[in-house]
């Protein structure tokens, strides 16, 4: 690792692994693999895209990394820190700087709890005793988010969905973290409310030097959102590069596949056939060789036989195809 | 009347009675949808445009919901008068729908093939070996491999994409002259989505099923419908071929709706936001119900609600300023 990029590099993932056990049947169990040896890094002040489709492991890598889940494997290093090496109380020192923002804001605020006092236990818990000193950081994050000191007072019912993702990223925020993983922050939410996020999300990350690992299946959210995207697909990354190679020159038939699929609003551009054929397969059965042969337009005999690894084919662009296609 | 028109709606208003408040979830809507045609309804969540489904068949939940008044014209006979009994020949049989979460709008206690069979035996009988047989094609039809496994499994053996190929076999058994297709693809994933689409586009194309399409997502909209209706607070505020409506949008609701849509042909710094929230349809805002958060409004929009005009041919807006 050069010097140079060591201070700017905020995380690194080696070889990270999360495997489930699923029972079946009365004693045997087998081993679902949600995360698959996932390797990238991510720089300060960046914004890096996670896309796939539901059971690609997208949501576990997010939560594994943040220590949500115990990860099966590989590490972790976060500023330097191996994170998979902490134990609990370690970790939830650290955790100030490193937060989650949920899909749906309807089920990740407490019912019973008045936003204000939810905000002023986050920093209770994390040092902050002063009380004073909390209630101006709570006032400030509020207006950071686009509300009002006024509604600490009141409880999540009170706020439309929009207002409460508002919350959850106020939530997020009042630590100061240096890192965010965002699942899907703007899925769940109305087109003019997506909008809305997707801007505060993008303005934050300006005034705060915040680094996103922003987890969605929508490319064209994260292609507002962020500099690099890495597609994954059944627990691995199939490719990694930055927002403009990628769309220009993606090379493995998977991420060709999606940007096809990705539906613009644009009355010229109808699929005529759809490149994608039959599901996702089951992480707990996976397909020989390369995980996505099976679905793939171009397989051969390789294949079946040989999982293809992550190459760099030029700099910062890396697939994991034997016959990629870019130029 | 136009022959032509499959369904005509006229003026409907579907109110929810909730306590003291009077929610006018669809408040003054028409449409038409002609033969062969999918029509798009475009709109934010609670806009109307799955009420205005629901209405169409007769299925608001009653109480607290009540169609107050309007028409609805199905292949030039109206719709309003008819007894539940009658509605019941139509729905499945001449009209049909597929609703957006495909799991929930199956019996997870009956098979598959059970519950096509029944669609199949209520609206043209015949003997069982018959019934199934028209199963089994139609289950071929909608591209589903091995069908005849699939009729003894049960809805949580099949991925979400297998279920909605189902709901849209059960849907299309009857050949119906209307397939209102509620977000139909909105809890399938991306690859399944485009199967789904692609599958719907082929059914209007070689059978002439004339669709209602709902859906809040542009990139849909334009890749399946051939004209649009967009709606805002139980109102349609726009109509157009799908060309005119995403290329040369004129109610400022529907620009701001497509400039906030993050794009991946062209990279933008900022997406353009539509200030505030949709309105509470209980308490809505006199005149033009988007006059709030619109950059256009002036005092006059506050007064009336603006009419449905026809600004250029084809292409009809509820705005006095656009």
């Amino acid at each position: 690792m050069h010097s140079k990029d060591q201070h700017r590099q905020l995380l690194e993932v080696v070889d990270l692994k999360k495997y489930f056990y699923v029972k079946k049947g009365f004693r045997k169990q087998e081993i679902l693999r949600a995360v698959d040896g996932i390797h990238f890094r991510l720089d300060q002040q960046e914004a890096m895209g996670i896309v796939g489709e539901s059971g690609c492991g997208k949501t576990t890598l997010g939560k594994t990394i943040l220590r949500l889940y115990q990860p099966t494997s590989g590490d972790i290093f976060f500023n330097g820190i191996n994170l998979s090496k902490l134990s609990d109380e370690e970790m939830r020192r650290i955790r100030g700087q490193m937060q989650l923002i949920f899909q749906d804001p309807f089920s990740s605020l407490n019912p019973r709890m008045k936003v204000g006092k939810m905000l002023d236990q986050i920093l209770h818990s994390h040092g902050f005793t002063d009380p004073v000193k909390r209630k101006m950081r709570s006032h400030e994050i509020m207006e950071k988010v686009g509300l009002t000191p006024a509604d600490l007072k009141k409880f999540p019912h009170e706020f439309s969905g929009g207002q409460r993702q508002r919350i959850a990223i106020a939530r997020a925020l009042i630590l100061n973290p240096k890192f965010i993983v965002a699942d899907e922050p703007s899925s769940s939410l109305d087109m003019s409310i997506q909008a809305q996020i997707l801007n505060l999300m993008k303005s934050l990350q300006e005034e705060f030097d915040i680094s996103y690992l922003f987890i969605t299946h929508n490319l064209s959210a994260a292609r507002f959102i962020c500099n690099r995207i890495a597609v994954m697909y059944l627990g691995k990354i199939v490719e990694l590069a930055n927002c403009t190679t990628l769309l220009k020159n993606p090379g493995h038939p998977y991420t060709i596949a999606l940007l096809a699929l990705c539906p613009t609003p644009d009355p010229d551009r109808r699929i005529e056939k759809v490149p994608l054929t039959g599901d996702v397969p089951s992480p707990v059965h996976l397909p020989t060789g390369c995980r996505f042969h099976p679905r793939c337009l171009y397989t051969e005999n390789l294949c079946k036989k040989e999982e293809p690894s992550l190459i760099e084919t030029e700099p910062g662009h890396f697939i994991a195809c034997h016959f990629h296609r870019a130029s | 009347m136009n022959d032509e028109d499959v369904i005509r709606i006229n003026d409907l208003r579907t109110y929810f009675f909730v306590e003291e408040d009077v929610v006018k979830a669809v408040d003054g809507v028409s449409l038409r949808v002609r033969k062969g045609e999918c029509l798009g309804v475009v709109g934010e969540s609670g806009c109307g445009k799955s009420m205005t489904a629901l209405s169409i068949l007769r299925l608001v939940p009653e109480p607290p919901g009540k169609i107050v008044s309007g028409q609805i014209y199905f292949r030039g006979k109206d719709l309003m008068p008819l007894s539940e009994r009658a509605m019941r020949k139509i729905r499945g049989k001449d009209i049909s729908m597929i609703f957006q979460e495909p799991s929930a709008s199956m019996n997870p206690a009956f098979s598959i093939g059970n519950q096509i069979q029944e669609v199949i035996g209520f609206h043209q009988g015949g003997g069982r070996n018959t019934v199934r047989e028209k199963a089994l094609d139609i289950l071929r039809a909608v591209q589903i491999p091995d069908p005849r496994r699939i009729l003894s499994q049960y809805p949580h053996e099949l991925s979400g994409g297998m279920i909605q190929r189902v709901m849209i076999a059960m849907a299309i058994t009857c050949v119906p002259d209307l397939l209102i297709c509620d977000e139909p693809t909105t809890a399938l994933d991306i690859s399944t989505q485009a199967q789904i689409i692609a599958l719907l586009n082929e059914l209007r194309e070689e059978r002439g099923t004339s669709m209602l399409f709902i859906t809040h997502d542009l990139g849909i909209l334009s890749w399946i419908c051939t004209s649009a209706a967009v709606m805002y607070a139980g109102n349609v505020i726009e109509y157009s071929d799908i060309r005119s409506i995403l290329r040369s949008p004129l109610h400022p609701y529907t620009q701001a709706l497509i400039e906030s849509t993050p794009r991946l042909d062209t990279p933008s710094d900022r997406l353009k936001v539509i200030p505030g929230q949709v309105p509470n349809l209980a308490h809505s805002p006199p005149g033009c119900k988007f006059h709030p958060r619109c950059h256009l409004a002036k005092e006059s929009c506050r007064e009336a609600p603006p009419p449905m005009t026809e600004k250029e041919e084809g292409h009809w807006v509820a705005c006095f300023f656009s």
